[in-house]
């Protein structure tokens, strides 16, 4: 990844940086900064400590560098104002201008989509597991399913966590709250020949209850739960019913596999 | 891709397997498809039966022996007269390349059905344990899973109805393939079973295990080999739990499971503290004493619950995993 930052970036001193930056291969989940924001010093609070040569990165950023250096120098700068950038993106991104432009991002899917073959491809947003810089790398949220993945490209995976933090995924469904999409009890069960193994089952079975608890904890509190159909406890076996009648067809086929 | 035992490599069998996109596949052994037990059926599901059939084995119809020959075309007879024309015109002149990409893809058909029998085979099983060792099927995304190897499964027997999928037996949820190039391979050719078969054929491999210790083939220790319905308690869902379910925060603070926004599907990756709450039988008979007599106290492993906690008061590790599971005698 580094190298391919050096080399494009020595003959495009007159391009924009950022949009240089935002449209490289591997920096497809950040979106651009405002340059209002940028230049409002408020927002950078701090952050001159965090980062090396701060004013030379800020100015890159900004398109303002004018330093005359040599190439290691300007590869630290470099360095540091992808750093900078991040961290300014952290903050910029749960803004209503940084959430609008990620908003977008996201309705594209350029996040990626959730793999879980039970979320139909639901869209995924950039997370960080932590707010402090160099510890975690950026995971991927889905609202579907509510958990967390790791990126498919290790491009994606060697991105530092910090530049999106730990609240900025969840921010967005609190201003966005329409967003958020119906949840729904669809799974996997694993079967043998049809016949529901033992050991799944008994999980699952536990799982449903602790389901349907919610569920009338939310339905007592008058909260909507976000499930299509709102079954409680009693729903529960008639659903597990309707799991079997699925699983029968093609059942005739299997007998004589057993070799 | 995989070291094939009997056939020679350039045979069509290992060059499907090798193609991009199908490294999931077993090499099914010829054994296996020259039994004709083991093709039940499958002559209705696949056009051009015979002719892919040869193709897959690689035997040369021109070659083939008359007797043969004969005996196959009176079986053609009952089932479709247009088979038998085809039949004599191939005999009279070489295949034309249309019939040939029909045959062809009735082969990757075909082929993919036994594939789904075979897997669940003693041999075909044990052929995709040596893959799963070797991380031929890929890790889980999910980032709780910490890269638990995953198997292809299908979520249905028919082909044409869904792609091939990964079953991670660490969250027991099913996952799309990371890259594209398995998006076109049919689901149906792994089939619904071999997952979950897979699991009570091998219950000794650690499924907390990762990565080198995979690799190694980590086995479960003999000092915690505790069993809960049929599996070794450790490797009932590692990756479940409350300890890794996302538990969604703002500036540090929790979401309220009350907010619109608000945790609704912490349950699919919940699992209880103590596993032994997943014991029904076992529970059953504490909470209702009165029946305790022997047909009804029967737990779901077909033992009564009195033997079942005899054993447990021996402790860990004694007597074979085998008595009280029965995966082993379905093989």
């Amino acid at each position: 990844m580094m190298e391919e930052f050096a080399s494009e970036s020595d003959s495009d001193y007159t391009s924009y940086w950022r949009d240089w930056f935002i449209s490289s291969r591997g920096n497809e989940y950040f979106c651009e900064i405002d340059e209002d924001y940028l230049t409002d010093r408020f927002n950078l609070t701090g952050l001159n400590t965090e980062v090396q040569y701060y004013q030379y990165a800020l100015d890159l950023i900004t398109d303002v560098f004018d330093l005359d250096c040599d190439d290691d120098m300007r590869e630290t700068i470099e360095k540091s104002a992808r750093h900078l950038y991040g961290l300014i993106h952290a903050r910029y991104i749960v803004t209503t201008r940084g959430l609008a432009k990620m908003l977008d991002k996201y309705k594209k899917a350029d996040f990626g989509k959730c793999p879980r073959v039970f979320c139909r491809s639901h869209p995924l947003l950039p997370m960080g597991q932590t707010d402090a810089p160099h510890q975690k790398p950026v995971k991927l949220y889905c609202v579907r399913c509510e958990d967390v993945y790791n990126p498919k490209s290790s491009r994606h995976a060697a991105i530092d966590g910090a530049y999106f933090g730990t609240s900025f995924h969840n921010i967005m469904f609190q201003v966005y709250p329409a967003l958020v999409p119906s949840k729904s009890a669809e799974r996997y069960i694993p079967r043998v020949y049809g016949f529901k193994v033992h050991a799944a089952a008994t999980l699952i079975r536990w799982q449903n209850s602790q389901r349907a608890d919610m569920l009338r904890r939310l339905r007592k509190l008058e909260v909507e739960s976000g499930f299509k159909e709102d079954m409680g406890g009693d729903d529960l076996d008639e659903e597990e019913d309707e799991e079997d009648e699925l699983g029968a067809d093609g059942q005739g086929d299997a007998m004589h596999v057993v070799g | 891709m995989m070291s094939s035992s009997s056939g020679t490599p350039e045979s069509w069998i290992s060059s499907f397997c090798s193609l991009l996109g199908h490294e999931y596949f077993a090499e099914v052994s010829e054994e296996f498809i020259e039994d004709d037990f083991n093709l039940t059926g499958l002559q209705t599901q696949v056009a051009m039966y015979k002719e892919a059939l040869e193709m897959i084995l690689d035997v040369e119809p021109e070659e083939d022996d008359e007797d043969e020959e004969e005996d196959d075309d009176e079986e053609d007879e009952s089932i479709e007269g247009v088979e038998r024309m085809r039949h004599g015109e191939r005999r009279n002149h070489s295949r034309i390349a249309s019939d040939l990409s029909v045959i062809e893809s009735s082969a990757e058909m075909l082929y993919g059905l036994i594939h789904q029998r075979f897997i669940c085979s003693r041999a075909g099983i044990q052929q995709m344990s040596e893959k799963y060792e070797l991380g031929h099927f890929g890790v889980c995304p999910r980032s709780h899973c910490e890269q638990a190897r995953t198997l292809p499964v299908g979520l249905s027997d028919i082909p044409g109805e869904e792609t091939v999928k990964l079953f991670c037996p660490s969250c027991l949820d099913v996952y799309v393939p990371p890259n594209s190039r398995f998006q076109t391979v049919d689901g149906a050719f792994f089939g619904r079973t071999f997952g979950a078969l897979f699991l009570l054929t091998f219950p000794e491999y650690d499924l907390t295990k990762r990565g080198a210790d995979v690799m190694a083939g980590a086995r479960v220790p003999e000092d915690d080999k505790e069993m809960l319905n049929g599996m070794y308690r450790r490797n009932i869902a590692p990756s479940l739990g409350r300890a890794r379910i996302y538990e969604p925060r703002i500036y540090g603070f929790r979401v309220s499971e009350v907010a619109r926004s608000g945790p609704r599907m912490q349950w699919l990756r919940d699992k209880p503290n103590d596993v032994s709450e997943l014991d029904e039988a076992r529970r059953f008979a504490e909470e209702n004493p009165e029946s305790d007599d022997d047909d009804e106290s029967m737990n779901l492993n077909g033992r009564p619950v009195r033997r079942l906690r005899q054993r447990r008061r021996n402790g860990a590790g004694g007597g074979s995993p085998m008595e009280t599971n029965g995966a082993e005698s379905e093989l």
